[in-house]
């Protein structure tokens, strides 16, 4: 518990650093902090509105920390939750909006349509990384330009609406929605799903050989590789499984909230989810804080940006301290210092 | 004969602005630090200047505060990345988040939600004499605002710096092998953090052509990704100050196509145009495994006692 609480340290410092450099921000803004920070806090908590709010934006943020986690966990340096997100979200609008089947069966497949699309789409920077020793930061980065594009192409031509006018997709079948657990607030069944996949993580990373071997994998491949631990298998299950994470938090968006695949669908969840991942320690409990912590900023400063007029990217800057203060105060040493070479771990 | 004067110089208009990201990320490069927040440093960069611009009507003032915008932030990332050992990669995505949150907020502030009209004075295009005037590519290549040319002109500079002076050396060195280069005398952390800053100073004036010369006008995140297909430049040149020219014409000209579409009447949907940098690095990347020639120490914190 006192290694817990001393380990809780840093986070806590972090976010005592991005509170004060955001509140001079917004008073360089020529705006009054204590308002703008009471506005976003009700409109993160003020109302069962507001908290169904931010469990809304919690929901894709941990799926996509969680893949965060895991990857840098293993010394997988993957930037490309976004594009892994978006081809998740693809599978699901595609599936979503055509399969006939009835959601007790319907709504897991199309989960695992997405979860796949999304894992595929890791799969690849995995084996540009360890059969071609494509630098995954690269691969991962170009991946997500690459999404982008795809969707950008598809919700435009091929996958259009029928008959519509917007550049978006058919809408999911009313019986593949996500059902809400209140029936007058947004905030969808994906929430338990992320949460039971945050628990699996954890079970999986503490608990089983082959989390072990990840986690080994990740500290120091030499040693593991000298251990006997298959490094390269273990780095490509954890982007496989990482692209899959991704890739269900794009699905339950558009089965729970937006119901359509278009250009602007994702506000950056696969960026935002590296803070979170940081900001959690890289540990899936740790992941879950962070994300509810960064779900109420994006639901707060919508509330901010309304009532106090400062812009609601201020949240980037309050991610971006946290990251900073995270990094620099520690010299890296929780995280693997510097991505492991396709070599290392192949030899 | 036209379209293809018009395409010519919209290639080189695109590409000006990836060759100095793309200049400035090599500097980075081959002293050992990969500089993901490439894409921030440019959007700062952009809003420093239109600001400024804004404000004092001079592009020419703009500009430097563009410059200045990039070092402040490759400043940060220098503290963060070199002095502190962190991680390369989180560190330049943090730069990219700061930026995004700084410049949105910055321009609300000054804006106000209304501010799309706004345009500010262009520097001033200064076409070279006689060689202006030579047909088709006359208008693309050498009528260049004070920018262009500096761009163009960075490429033997670079060449020159990296591969023939003492700095270049050492920049080299600490890209290769850090220890060997401490063993030598080499003061690595120093010279990775003035690599830095001359990348951030070339990403802040690659913003600044965007924001002054191009677009005349701020949008928020108007870099809109080019400081990462400078960052793939950087690859698909191979290091390479001329690989670097080679490869950022080629990206300009997949962008500039876009504009170009309807009179060359192609029929390839615009997004294939968009993703077409980061294919091609990515199949390049695959192609060139095992012979690669990134420095060798490229993404290594150096640990200095």
């Amino acid at each position: 518990m006192k290694d817990l609480v001393l380990r809780a340290v840093p986070s806590i410092a972090a976010l005592a650093a991005a509170t004060a450099v955001s509140a001079v921000v917004i008073a360089a803004a020529g705006a009054n902090p204590a308002h703008a920070f009471a506005a976003l806090l009700d409109g993160a908590f003020g109302s069962a509105d507001s908290l169904s709010e931010t469990l809304v934006k919690t929901c894709p943020l941990l799926l996509c920390g969680l893949a965060v986690a895991l990857a840098f966990q293993t010394g997988m340096w993957n930037i490309g939750a976004e594009g892994q997100l978006l081809m998740g979200a693809l599978a699901a609008a595609f599936a979503g909006s055509r399969l006939p089947l009835p959601g007790a069966l319907g709504i897991p497949t199309v989960m695992a349509a997405a979860a796949l699309s999304g894992a595929a789409w890791g799969a690849l920077a995995g084996t540009l990384k360890l059969r071609r020793d494509v630098n995954e930061v690269i691969s991962t980065i170009m991946l997500n330009f690459i999404a982008l594009g795809i969707v950008s192409y598809l919700v435009q031509g091929p996958l259009m609406e029928i008959g519509g006018r917007y550049p978006q997709t058919d809408a999911v079948l009313t019986g593949l929605r996500l059902p809400r657990l209140i029936p007058s607030l947004r905030v969808h069944a994906g929430l338990p799903v992320a949460l039971v996949a945050c628990g699996l993580l954890y079970a999986m990373l503490y608990y089983t050989v082959v989390g072990y071997e990840m986690r080994a994998a990740g500290l120091n491949p030499i040693a593991a590789r000298l251990a006997g631990i298959p490094v390269a298998r273990r780095m490509f299950g954890a982007i496989v499984l990482s692209g899959a994470l991704a890739g269900l938090a794009g699905a339950i968006e558009v089965m729970g909230i937006t119901f359509r695949l278009y250009e602007r669908f994702s506000p950056g969840y696969g960026f935002t989810a590296i803070a979170v991942g940081l900001l959690g320690r890289l540990t899936p409990v740790g992941v879950l804080l962070a994300a509810l912590f960064f779900g109420a900023l994006e639901a707060g400063s919508n509330a901010m940006q309304r009532d106090a007029g400062v812009s609601a990217v201020l949240v980037s800057v309050i991610q971006a301290t946290v990251v900073i203060f995270l990094v620099a105060a520690e010299h890296g040493r929780w995280l693997p210092s510097r991505p492991s070479t396709a070599e290392e771990a192949l030899q | 004969m036209n379209l293809l004067s018009a395409l010519l110089s919209s290639t080189v208009t695109m590409a000006v602005p990836l060759l100095l990201a793309a200049l400035g990320e090599l500097l980075a490069e081959r002293a050992g630090v990969i500089n993901v927040g490439l894409e921030g440093m440019m959007l700062t960069g952009a809003f420093a200047a239109m600001v400024t611009t804004y404000f004092s009507g001079s592009p020419l003032l703009g500009v430097l505060a563009g410059v200045m915008a990039g070092i402040v932030l490759a400043a940060l990332f220098g503290y963060t990345a070199v002095q502190r050992n962190a991680n390369q990669v989180v560190a330049g995505v943090a730069v990219n988040l700061l930026a995004v949150g700084l410049t949105g907020v910055g321009y609300r502030a000054v804006f106000g939600v209304t501010g799309a009209a706004l345009t500010v004075n262009s520097l001033k295009v200064l076409p070279l004499p006689l060689l202006a005037q030579i047909p088709i590519v006359g208008s693309g290549l050498f009528s260049q605002t004070i920018v262009g040319y500096v761009a163009f002109a960075l490429v033997p500079a670079c060449a020159f710096l990296i591969g023939q002076t003492v700095p270049g050396l050492e920049l080299r060195m600490a890209g290769e092998n850090p220890h060997a280069a401490t063993a030598q005398g080499v003061p690595v952390a120093r010279v990775r953090l003035m690599a830095l800053l001359a990348c951030g100073a070339l990403a802040g004036l690659a913003g600044a052509d965007l924001a002054v010369v191009y677009a005349r006008t701020f949008v928020e995140g108007m870099s809109a990704g080019r400081g990462f297909i400078a960052l793939a430049i950087v690859i698909f040149g191979r290091w390479s100050p001329w690989g670097i020219l080679l490869a950022a014409l080629l990206f300009g000209l997949a962008t500039a196509l876009q504009f170009h579409f309807q009179a060359l009447a192609l029929a390839i949907p615009y997004q294939f145009l968009l993703m077409l940098p980061y294919g091609v690095t990515l199949i390049a990347l695959a192609i060139s495994a095992g012979r690669t020639r990134a420095p060798a120490a490229l993404g290594q914190p150096y640990l200095h006692e």
